[in-house]
């Protein structure tokens, strides 16, 4: 589905983003894409979908090589960008504007979708709140049916009701044949959708993992005091929440945030866990 | 000392399977929710969900009719109980001991207070 090789990538030559990214992303699956700030999740959903073109390397969509945006290529792609503008028109007439790029559009699950968003058809997208700005690009995106969804920090600006409503929506939405990439901060919000867990740090992918491999090579503990072996520990109510090399396989419930601090506090260890 | 782990995922859902199977709510023989349908009344994982069922139908409790779907074993509710059985002499009893020994509560409270549960 996706296919990145020896990826470069640089805005300013000194600070290059990308050195030698190497990633095989497959459909049925809802990956979740997390990294620290800075570290290029925004630019490699750019480089996905042809909005960026690498320095080096081919990042290839669909087979298609991502940079020549080829109509077939760019018809079962959405992006659910972080920072967005609205046009200054109502909903019917947004949906006329883009729907038709999109071959597969639903436009029945996006009546739904609106529904129980709970969105005004009368009023201009533009004077929408930023969060049910949110909620129509969710909407809209979802109802194009595209095989690949990529969303960036799609939780952000949505208030309680809605983070469940997307959940669900998000749950009904995936299959066997889809791609969804989510980049996101929120990891609490999709703690049990995301799978499997790609972590980026400075030029290079850390981890690219199912929960269950994870799970294997991981043990997530509670414990009265810190452990030796703890790769990252936190103290909580209960005890001691520790993070530890899984040498007697444990079945333990990987717990994303843990995980992500354990990763860019020993990068070199996981590198050679889970890389090699 | 570990005091608690939390189980993984797809040992949840598990878990909530064989509740409704115990509850009545999934009767031996009959076919229980799509591997879709319970992903999006849970909010977790297709593949989670996947996981858990080829767990239950390695367990003999689910079985699969090729392009139908699951239903559940005729004798899935008695399978259930054995492996629940077997976890609560396992864990939930000695944990059990382990905290009456720290109250001091004597196991003749107990009884009374099972005699009085039960009748």
């Amino acid at each position: 589905m996706i296919n990145i090789q020896n990826l470069n990538f640089h805005y300013k030559a000194s600070q290059p983003v990308y050195l030698g990214l190497n990633m095989d992303l497959k459909p049925g699956n809802i990956y979740g894409l997390l990294g620290e700030n800075g570290v290029g999740k925004t630019t490699l959903l750019k480089l996905i979908s042809g909005l960026l073109f690498p320095t080096k390397g081919n990042v290839s969509t669909f087979r298609f090589e991502a940079k020549k945006r080829y109509p077939e290529m760019l018809e079962k792609i959405y992006f659910l960008p972080e920072v967005y503008t609205l046009p200054k028109v109502k909903m019917s007439e947004y949906v006329k504007l883009y729907a038709s790029f999109y071959p597969k559009f639903d436009h029945q699950k996006l009546a739904e979708y609106v529904d129980v968003f709970g969105l005004s058809k009368a009023k201009k997208l533009s004077e929408f709140s930023h969060g049910q700005q949110k909620k129509w690009l969710l909407a809209f995106g979802l109802a194009t049916n595209t095989e690949l969804l990529l969303m960036d920090e799609p939780t952000n600006g949505l208030d309680i009701p809605s983070k469940g409503l997307f959940r669900q929506l998000l749950a009904e939405a995936a299959d066997e044949q889809k791609t969804i990439i989510i980049s996101t901060h929120q990891v609490r919000d999709l703690e049990n959708l995301i799978d499997p867990i790609i972590i980026l740090e400075h030029n290079q992918v850390l981890l690219n993992n199912s929960i269950e491999e994870i799970s294997q090579k991981l043990k997530f503990v509670v414990r009265e005091n810190q452990s030796e072996q703890a790769l990252f520990a936190e103290q909580a109510i209960g005890g001691v929440l520790c993070v530890e090399p899984n040498t007697d396989n444990t079945e333990s419930k990987v717990n994303i945030e843990l995980l992500f601090n354990a990763a860019v506090n020993n990068k070199e260890l996981f590198k050679k866990l889970f890389i090699l | 000392m570990i005091y608690e782990t939390d189980k993984p995922l797809y040992l949840q859902i598990v878990d909530y399977a064989c509740e409704q199977i115990l509850l009545g709510i999934w009767k031996p023989e009959e076919r229980v929710p799509s591997v879709r349908e319970l992903s999006v009344t849970l909010t977790v994982n297709l593949n989670t969900v996947a996981r858990s069922f080829d767990f239950l139908q390695d367990k003999q409790v689910l079985f699969q009719k090729r392009g139908i779907g699951y239903f559940v074993e005729k004798e899935g509710l008695k399978r259930i109980r054995d492996m629940y059985k077997i976890e609560f002499f396992q864990k939930d009893l000695p944990n059990l001991f382990k905290k009456m020994q720290k109250l001091n509560v004597s196991i003749e409270e107990i009884v009374l207070e099972y005699k009085k549960c039960s009748t």
